[in-house]
């Protein structure tokens, strides 16, 4: 039996805001059946006394003053924004409006 | 007067920068004109910045000639992965969706060589967000192994590894989460390090496995790559991860010699499915350094079947998240017409990222699922924990373990593109020591008959660098591999 099948792999696309077409959704969910067979040989091992590791080289996680620093400005954050307008980033209108109202309308 | 930078070290090169015995405006025109003669076959590079490397030469020039002061690495030519992020210089990550994106800021890594003297001659192909073993799946272009140009020069950082060998940039820097610095510098014969895990800051390097990734440097010398992770390695306020102790004296230890050394054989790195001519080569190498004064101790990494599974869990599962900043709205490429913003966002990823950032996303989510999570991501961190235990046993019994690189010297371009887990599998022996934290070097240890290089793997403990540095230092001292260079092919 296939570990994760067509519909799957469309429902995740879709949650992580992917679209493929319907070759790639064909041609994946042949791939990762394949890769997911493999990783699954992990499962056989026994770890029931061992903590999960987070985290490669164990210190303390140094403190510093919670102190306003330097940051970008405004111009320097939106300088590789696709579309921005008044000092911010547009997107296709969220909330219902008017069309033709500035906000609306594509990409 | 100009030296002929074909083979040159980097050392040599800075130290003939301070001396005035030549002028960093000539090492960067025999660069420029060498990446001009040889990288339309080779494809390492995504942008040569000429004006800008120029301006930087003359000012470096100019300090000497005053007898101002300049840093350690001064004047020398330098290229850097393209997943550093670069103040006013475009940076893509190897991927279409970061296309003419021009970074507001530096990466601690790439500014800390700046501030050491030396000077960029551009950015270097990779696979796209350092995903891949092969330099294949770069959005633009492959890399070309400069030793058999229908080969590939391996990934991620292909680019970073082929221009050392190619002798197109005079050291490079790179990144390193599942074998991305060590499998390139084996497969183009070169010496690649990666360091303990926080040892060199991950600030403005473009996040792909963020408990994974570890930028570090590509040599043509032992030494070279040690000059150039004294200036990157330290404490760095930029990063949370970053590991607060000094950086060691890296360059000493490649001359420290390894007299009383322990180092340790892991029998599960020489099994079954190793091309012969590797084992002949690393098991030749295991003797040169026994012959230099080390003691050989058989050791056991148990866990190593497991780490290859372990370490795509894993990764994939950062990058799933990593990758869900890129939404075509701060950014990047942005579909041409969507009538929502969940439409912009669906459009703008499903066009702008490649097939294997698409499957690592798709992998990863799946296994962080809810009814999923324990079985895989959960399984992978214990299991990542065994692995970790396995080289602490193994360093109570050794200073440094030596193994191979890579199974396989270089492959043909195209030959395992189609299987994905087929070139996932080549990973074996690179995928465990990111997943401990812990350093590793590679460097060439000889040839196939063919005339492809094969590369010897040292590993050592958390902060161990020095450790590594010096096996590699006195293997290198005692042999001539690393003299060796790839035909000029323009």
């Amino acid at each position: 039996m296939p570990r994760i099948n067509s519909e799957e792999v469309r429902e995740i696309a879709a949650l992580v805001r992917l679209r493929l077409d319907e070759t790639e959704v064909e041609r994946m969910t042949h791939e990762l059946d394949g890769i997911l067979g493999y990783i699954e040989t992990v499962k056989n091992l026994s770890t029931d006394e061992i903590l999960p590791m987070t985290h490669a080289v164990p210190f303390d996680c140094p403190m510093r003053p919670d102190e306003p620093g330097q940051s970008l400005t405004v111009d320097e954050a939106l300088q590789n924004a696709p579309r921005r307008r008044e000092g911010s980033f547009e997107v296709p209108r969220i909330v219902p409006g008017t069309p033709g109202t500035p906000g609306t309308g594509g990409a | 007067m100009a030296p002929d930078v074909r083979g040159a070290s980097l050392v040599a090169l800075a130290a003939g920068v301070a001396a005035k015995t030549w002028k960093s405006r000539d090492l960067v025109e025999a660069y420029l004109d060498r990446i001009a003669r040889l990288d339309r076959k080779l494809g390492c590079f995504l942008l040569v910045d000429r004006d800008g490397v120029r301006r930087a030469a003359d000012a470096v020039d100019k300090k000497i000639a005053v007898g101002a002061s300049v840093g350690p690495l001064a004047g020398v030519p330098i290229g850097l992965k393209d997943i550093f992020v670069t103040r006013g210089i475009e940076t893509t990550a190897g991927s279409k969706i970061l296309k003419g994106f021009i970074p507001p800021y530096e990466s601690t890594a790439s500014g800390r060589l700046a501030a050491a003297g030396a000077i960029s001659l551009g950015k270097l192909n990779m696979d796209e967000f350092a995903m891949g073993s092969s330099n294949e799946n770069s959005a633009f272009h492959p890399v070309h192994n400069p030793w058999d140009l229908e080969r590939v020069p391996g990934g991620s950082s292909g680019g970073s590894a082929a221009a050392v060998a190619a002798s197109l940039c005079a050291g490079t820097l790179g990144t390193d989460t599942g074998g991305s610095i060590r499998q390139p510098a084996s497969l183009c014969g070169v010496v690649g390090v990666k360091p303990t895990y926080g040892r060199v800051s991950r600030y403005g390097v473009i996040a792909f496995a963020s408990s994974l990734d570890h930028p570090g440097p590509f040599g043509r010398t032992v030494e070279d790559a040690a000059a150039l992770l004294e200036a990157i390695a330290g404490h760095d306020p930029m990063d949370s991860t970053s590991i607060p102790q000094p950086a060691g004296r890296y360059r000493e230890a490649s001359k420290a010699g390894l007299a009383g050394m322990r180092v340790g054989v892991p029998k599960e790195y020489f099994q079954a499915g190793m091309d012969p001519e590797v084992e002949a080569a690393v098991r030749a190498a295991l003797d040169e350094l026994a012959r230099a004064g080390a003691t050989l101790v058989p050791v056991s990494l148990p866990h190593t079947q497991y780490a290859i599974a372990t370490y795509y869990l894993i990764c994939m599962a950062e990058a799933s998240s990593n990758l869900a900043r890129y939404d075509g709205v701060r950014y990047g490429h942005r579909t041409a017409d969507a009538g929502s913003l969940e439409e912009l966002y669906a459009k703008t990823r499903g066009e702008g990222f490649g097939n294997e950032p698409k499957r690592r996303i798709i992998l990863g989510t799946y296994v962080l699922r809810a009814g999923y999570y324990e079985a895989y991501y959960g399984k992978a961190l214990r299991v990542r924990r065994l692995i970790a235990n396995d080289f602490t046993a193994a360093f109570s019994q050794c200073d440094v373990l030596a193994t191979p690189t890579s199974p396989t010297p270089a492959f043909k371009i195209g030959e395992r593109s189609a299987d994905p887990l087929q070139m996932y599998l080549a990973d074996i022996y690179t995928v465990a020591p990111p997943l401990a934290g812990v350093p590793a070097l590679s460097q060439c240890c000889g040839f196939t008959k063919s005339g492809l290089p094969i590369g010897l793997q040292s590993i050592g403990p958390a902060l161990g660098e020095e450790a590594i540095f010096r096996v590699a230092g006195a293997y290198e001292a005692r042999t001539d591999w690393h003299k060796r260079l790839p035909e000029d092919k323009s």
